[in-house]
């Protein structure tokens, strides 16, 4: 596809009208300058928001959505540069303004609510300092700050205002602390906040939950909200107006129900094919349905598994799962439900306090480390993070052969091949064997990480939230990948996720975990289209693209 | 905390111990009769005396007893903070100690704190000013301080405020003018340790996202660099406070010497000199100390500085 020239596929925008458009770029280019160069990063761009409105912007990494945010409110990086066009906001030109001129628009006239909560707020000041400061730059001053902090705290909907102004962010669960960052833009009375994927580091259902209570109060209050999302689903379901960028350039803009209804390049459609009930329109269709089917012997067995830890804190209690052979089982729920200390029991990271673990008809519960090692190679572990599981060091390689060393499998050459083939297996092209992790991509980085766990030929992959920290588009080919691979070899998955669009895709059978209990399981078919528990339907409810028109064609 | 305090404590005496420990060996396993030298520094050739006599002699100094034997009076007297006789001077190493702590702790003390202003400062305006040459400059400053040998930053010093200038005295120990240079030259190095961390530290800061945070409330730089960026940037560079001040310690040893300094930098190359190794234990363990309890300092200071380290024990969760 060749992007159209900048702009010339759309309107131009219409003349600002009576100080009601508060943002206005015309033509702009940013780039990022490296070695002397400069790299563009937004091409053409035009772009309007007006007073009370929501535009979302959508797009993968790399497409330009963060650096026009970061150009909005005059904060691009050092090295980036608005090289042509014209970024007005609220009235004053910010290409080539001065600072001070940018201070008096940061805070008041466009508010910021940065993409990762958990580092977003300064871990060594208290949170209601952190949001005094903004509301003192308004000329506030003595108590009346605080009665307000509390105030903004409780629009945010935090509970308990004074006890949380009180602490420092890391007291603070990742929810409460996109709220304190909400609250914070909020502060300074802004017309605008952009939020700069605003939840993608959180649950879906505090990322929804979130996302409403955002939605709500910029309407109240009549602020307009820029969000910059990597999700149509979310962008769709809040949007006044969408616009879907690729590689810098405005590929689309429109109301979402005619974007998704009519999209007019292939780019709009694979992002809305990849949001499963955007796919669907707005209902959810798990891809497998076994309920009629015999479940096939089981490779991994927990049964009444308990853990506690510390003094007394059940992680645990009486969690019972199976994972039948050659079939993916997912393990959903929000964060802390236990998910994850599930998952260190199944790989015998972590000994359950009472219950059973089978392994291929071993019980591995309280094995030694020693006993437990053969049995290792069978299970194998993919992370969520595919930035933090790879040696910056090592080789794709190196990193791929790294179980084989480690058992002592093979030779050199033996392992070459071998690493050739894997590499084959997760379609990366065999000149990747000599590059460093740094000049990866996510989604490739995760395609390594597959064929490492891949290397020792297991039974049983789990995968931890293998898709949480991929762009949409991505996660479907990893998806993908993992569908294609199972039915290839035969392996069988335990899937944690959070996220039920992603289990829908994939997943046969699921547990859904609460407070350290099953809550409910079964064929995903049957749970997710009659789910009988209020947990169930929460988590069903949060995934994004509810609002998608309904279509026929599903 | 009780528990935290207790065995960092715990640590601090083991550490102590083995450099006590380490440097009686080193000295001891030297090819050289300490009753030889001591004689040597009396005046008295060995030639002269009897066996009989000799041997009198190393039972008055203990020096007849198995090496373990010597080992475990030393660390007794040390515990009792008795460290024996100077061989070359036969004074208690305590006394000859205690007479030159004084100027060298003032010349310490002084140059940490210059060091940790100029330091501090030197990073601060190197990562807050934006025009790129003088930022250049400032960034790399440190790396040249911390390149010049301790020495020739002395004499350079001597050559231009002493002897061209004639500002400061060249040398002695009289009057706070006499401390302007020995402090300078040690700062110089010291601050260019602290500033090469802190600057690295700062940069890496101002890229995290709550800086960004920070900015866009509209918080002008000075805020932002003073109340956001400065505490996180210090945490990391704490760390080497204590190396900070080990080196103000070391370095007296350079510094007394080039300026004819009274003090125990002083005492302490003269002893290495004429092994005189009650003196140099001394020392040795003296400066262990200090290095053991700013560590110490250092790491209880932390939690008052970062809130999210805490020596109390937390609930293991998962």
């Amino acid at each position: 596809m060749t992007p159209s020239p900048s702009g010339a596929a759309f309107p131009a925008a219409l003349p600002d009208a009576a100080g009601s458009r508060l943002v206005h770029l015309a033509g702009l280019d940013v780039g990022y300058l490296r070695h002397r160069a400069v790299r563009p990063a937004v091409i053409g761009l035009d772009l309007t928001v007006d007073a009370g409105e929501v535009v979302a912007i959508v797009g993968e990494s790399g497409s330009g959505k963060t650096t026009t945010a970061n150009a909005i409110i005059g904060l691009l990086p050092a090295n980036g540069r608005i090289t042509a066009g014209s970024a007005t906001v609220d009235g004053i030109e910010t290409a080539g303004a001065s600072e001070r001129q940018l201070r008096s628009l940061r805070g008041s006239v466009v508010g910021f609510i940065p993409q990762d909560p958990m580092v977003g707020l300064n871990p060594t000041r208290r949170v209601g300092a952190q949001i005094g400061e903004a509301v003192r730059l308004r000329g506030i001053a003595g108590p009346a700050v605080r009665t307000e902090v509390l105030e903004l705290l409780d629009q945010a909907g935090v509970p308990d205002p004074s006890l949380r102004a009180r602490q420092y962010p890391h007291e603070l669960s990742g929810g409460l602390r996109q709220r304190a960052l909400i609250a914070t833009a909020l502060a300074g009375r802004p017309k605008l906040i952009i939020a700069d994927e605003p939840t993608s580091a959180l649950d879906v259902t505090v990322q929804k939950r979130i996302l409403d209570h955002l939605g709500g109060l910029v309407r109240d209050q009549g602020i307009a909200l820029l969000i910059i999302t990597h999700d149509l689903a979310v962008a769709a379901d809040r949007a006044d107006r969408v616009i879907v960028m690729q590689h810098g350039r405005k590929v689309e803009e429109g109301a979402p129900g005619e974007i998704l209804t009519a999209p007019r390049r292939r780019y709009t459609r694979q992002l809305i094919s990849a949001a499963p009930r955007l796919a669907h329109g707005g209902r959810i269709v798990p891809r497998f349905d076994v309920r009629d089917q015999a479940t096939p012997e089981p490779v991994l067995v927990l049964e009444g598994v308990g853990k506690t830890f510390g003094r007394g804190f059940r992680a645990l209690d009486d969690v019972s799962v199976t994972v039948p052979r050659g079939r993916t089982h997912a393990l959903v729920g929000e964060s802390g439900c236990g998910k994850t200390t599930t998952l260190r029991i199944a790989l015998g990271l972590e000994n359950p306090t009472s219950g059973s673990v089978r392994l291929g008809g071993t019980d591995i519960a309280g094995l030694s480390w020693r006993r437990m090692r053969p049995l290792r190679r069978t299970v194998q572990l993919v992370h969520q993070d595919p930035f933090a599981t790879l040696d910056p060091k090592f080789t794709i390689g190196q990193s791929i052969t790294e179980p084989l060393v480690s058992f002592r499998i093979g030779d050199r050459r033996s392992r070459a091949a071998r690493a050739r083939e894997l590499l084959d297996q997760v379609g990366l092209p065999p000149a990747y064997l000599d590059r460093l992790p740094t000049e990866l991509s996510g989604g490739q980085r995760q395609r390594v990480a597959i064929a490492r766990a891949l290397a020792l030929r297991p039974d049983l992959l789990l995968l931890d939230e293998p898709v949480s920290a991929l762009d949409v588009l991505v996660q479907e080919q990893i998806l993908q990948l993992l569908a294609d691979l199972q039915s290839a070899l035969g392996l069988s998955y335990l899937f944690v996720s959070h996220d039920l669009a992603v289990v829908a895709e994939v997943a046969h059978t699921v547990s859904v975990m609460s407070e350290g209990r099953v809550v409910e399981s079964g064929p995903v078919a049957q749970v997710f289209t009659s789910p009988r528990t209020a947990c169930t339907r929460e988590l069903i409810d949060a995934i994004p693209g509810r609002k998608a028109p309904a279509t026929d064609a599903a | 905390m009780a528990r935290y305090l207790v065995g960092r404590i715990g640590q601090a005496v083991v550490v102590l111990w083995a450099a006590f420990t380490l440097t009686f060996a080193i000295l001891y396993l030297l090819p050289s009769d300490p009753l030889e030298l001591q004689l040597a520094a009396a005046g008295i050739q060995q030639d002269s005396l009897t066996p009989g006599q000799l041997a009198a002699l190393r039972a008055q100094f203990g020096l007849d007893q198995s090496i373990l034997a010597q080992y475990w009076d030393h660390l007794i007297g040390a515990l009792h903070g008795d460290f024996g006789v100077s061989l070359s001077q036969g004074v208690p190493v305590t006394d000859l100690i205690g007479r030159r702590i004084g100027p060298t702790l003032l010349l310490s003390v002084s140059a940490a704190v210059v060091a940790l202003i100029a330091g501090s400062v030197l990073a601060y305006v190197a990562t807050f000013v934006r025009w790129n040459p003088l930022r250049v400059f400032l960034t790399r400053l440190p790396a040249l301080g911390a390149s010049f040998p301790q020495f020739f930053v002395a004499l350079f010093l001597i050559q231009f405020f002493s002897f061209q200038l004639g500002w400061f005295p060249a040398t002695g120990s009289e009057g706070a003018a006499s401390l302007v240079m020995p402090v300078l030259t040690i700062a110089v190095l010291a601050s260019s340790v602290l500033a090469q961390v802190l600057i690295k530290s700062f940069d890496e800061t101002l890229r995290q996202p709550y800086v960004m945070t920070a900015r866009a409330k509209g918080l002008s730089r000075t805020a932002v660099h003073l109340k956001h960026a400065f505490r996180n940037a210090a945490l990391p560079a704490m760390t080497i406070l204590g190396v900070i001040v080990g080196l103000t310690v070391t370095s007296a040893i350079v510094v007394e010497t080039v300026f004819t300094r009274e003090g125990v930098g002083k005492l302490a190359q003269e002893s290495v000199l004429s092994q005189d190794v009650p003196v140099v234990l001394a020392v040795v363990t003296i400066a262990a100390a200090v290095f053991v309890v700013v560590n110490l300092i250092v790491d209880l200071l932390y939690p008052l500085l970062d809130p999210r380290i805490s020596h109390t024990r937390e609930v293991v969760v998962v």
